[in-house]
């Protein structure tokens, strides 16, 4: 079966979450990553999302981070607070998931301004979770497209201190130097050269001594990952229109 | 002091004043929209919006001339991108520059709680090795620790002049019940000199098990039966979100003169939130 970069970096993303592991999940690809991880490998996956949902299973991938699915298939809902003080701060979160506009060559990410803090180029949604998640989560994992955009020498502005366990991008995956932190190209898609990589990186990129090959999407991941983006899309597709009671 | 049972027009007119600090909280779920189309209507000025996730009430308040500043945590229009108007405001300055006052959620929440808890300000593992405190200097600080030595992030207390909530039910007494995703509902009510709720609708008796997240009716303003009060948000157990309406915003909202006209036909240009509904297609 032929792919997209984005399929292929789903489920790189989904292969790296082990059966059992509490996931605190961002929405995009992070929670499709999540929920493929769910359905395929690792069905007892805990997935927590912001909006202070816990062990949520949904059936339909949630267009924002507090969607009623995502209620309604919880196994509890608590107030926000006690999300980001009695989960994540307190250490109960495996592995945090984040994205960012920009990524710096220590996986520090920016998600806060474009230019100058105070006059900013273009504002960006700002921090949400991120700080808090890179901090506590005992493993970090960022999920970006990799571009010379996104990809910098320097962020304009650091929103969260990143620390991640790995970046898997739309080529291939980087692991921080267990010496230096400093992200390294350690694996690559199929058919992905390192020129391309390096190409698609806004700093002079560091390349492990050994490479390896990520095996493409079986065919059960990709059909599992697209059954879940159909159902989504027909999901998110429909108006609402609110019925009263006379 | 029981709570009030008044139109919203009159409830929004008595309790919000220009140049007060307002929180319209509910995080995704709940939104009060028909209030803050309500706060659009009668042209309040000067506000100082809190809220952990702007979302689409407050692009539209700010769009529409509402606010001076803003405190927030996350300000996109969830999974679809940018909140046109907030960035508008802030890149700029139109229709006016507005103060931001910028945390994390966590940092949020921690605030809301230490305004609930009656305490001056809250502590958290938070913000380590960012920018954002260098970038708000103003409400991010450190505090050490007296028992441990420990150094913790200190943010100061929220406790705006009034706190809007949108819920599923209110009692007779004003006692109201929420359920599903409250976000930092709760912790904004009780931080707040005064509380105005929103609900689906009034019963004679909650649909509340032991433990619900009820908020006693003493503590609660002024009450408002607005069904539908959460449209394009969701009331769990009456309508879901209208995401097609989240994906549509974004169009909207890009070009200033196609918000300002649709702003005009939906909002300014309808009576109350049951002829919004109409106008945009939202009631059968």
């Amino acid at each position: 079966m032929t792919y997209t970069p984005d399929e292929m970096m789903t489920v790189a993303a989904a292969r790296r979450l082990k059966e059992g592991a509490v996931c605190f999940v961002g929405i995009g690809l992070p929670s499709a990553a999540c929920n493929l991880a769910r359905l395929t490998h690792a069905p007892g996956l805990v997935l927590i999302y912001e909006s202070g949902t816990v062990g949520t299973r949904p059936t339909v991938l949630p267009l924002s981070i507090g969607d009623g699915e995502l209620a309604a298939t919880a196994r509890t809902v608590v107030p926000l607070p006690e999300i980001f003080t009695h989960y994540l701060q307190a250490g109960r979160v495996d592995v945090g998931f984040l994205g960012a506009a920009q990524i710096d060559r220590m996986g520090d990410l920016n998600s806060t301004v474009i230019g100058p803090y105070d006059a900013p180029k273009v504002r960006l949604p700002g921090s949400g979770g991120a700080p808090e998640i890179a901090r506590h989560a005992r493993e970090v994992l960022i999920v970006m497209k990799q571009s010379t955009r996104s990809f910098v020498e320097r962020l304009d502005f650091r929103t969260t201190a990143g620390r991640p366990g790995a970046v898997i991008t739309d080529l291939g995956v980087l692991e921080p130097d267990a010496g230096t932190r400093e992200l390294t190209l350690r694996a690559m898609f199929e058919g992905v050269t390192v020129e391309a990589v390096r190409a698609a990186c806004g700093w002079p990129l560091r390349v492990a001594d050994r490479l390896t090959t990520i095996a493409p999407p079986t065919t059960t991941e990709l059909e599992v990952l697209r059954a879940l983006h159909d159902r989504t899309a027909k999901a998110h597709a429909h108006r609402v229109v609110l019925t009263f009671p006379s | 002091m029981s709570a009030q049972f008044l139109p919203l027009r009159d409830a929004m007119a008595r309790h919000v004043r220009d140049g007060m600090t307002v929180a319209l909280e509910g995080f995704t779920h709940l939104i009060p929209f028909a209030a803050g189309h309500e706060l659009i209507r009668q042209q309040r000025r000067g506000l100082t919006l809190v809220r952990m996730t702007p979302d689409l009430i407050y692009d539209q308040m700010i769009g529409m001339g509402c606010a001076a500043g803003i405190t927030f945590s996350w300000g996109g229009n969830p999974g679809v991108g940018s909140l046109h108007r907030l960035r508008d405001a802030i890149e700029h300055a139109w229709p006016h520059a507005i103060a931001v006052d910028e945390h994390s959620h966590a940092g949020m929440a921690v605030r809301y709680s230490a305004g609930a808890s009656g305490l001056p300000f809250g502590v958290l593992k938070g913000y380590a090795g960012t920018d954002l405190p260098a970038a708000n200097p103003t409400t991010i600080a450190t505090v050490t620790c007296p028992f441990t030595g420990e150094e913790l992030t200190a943010v100061p207390a929220i406790r705006p002049d009034v706190t809007i909530l949108h819920a599923q039910q209110a009692d007779r007494e004003g006692n109201v019940l929420l359920r599903g995703i409250v976000g930092a509902s709760r912790e904004a009510a009780m931080a707040a000199a005064t509380v105005v709720v929103t609900v689906e609708e009034v019963v004679e008796e909650l649909d509340a098990a032991m433990n619900s997240f009820v908020i006693p009716g003493w503590q609660v303003a002024a009450i408002s039966e607005v069904p539908g009060g959460a449209y394009p948000s969701y009331a769990l157990g009456y309508y879901e979100r209208d995401n097609a309406f989240y994906l549509a915003w974004d169009a909207i909202a890009r070009d200033r003169d196609a918000f300002r006209a649709w702003m005009t036909r939906h909002v300014t240009g309808t009576a109350d939130h049951a002829a919004f509904l109409r106008s945009v297609g939202a009631v059968a």
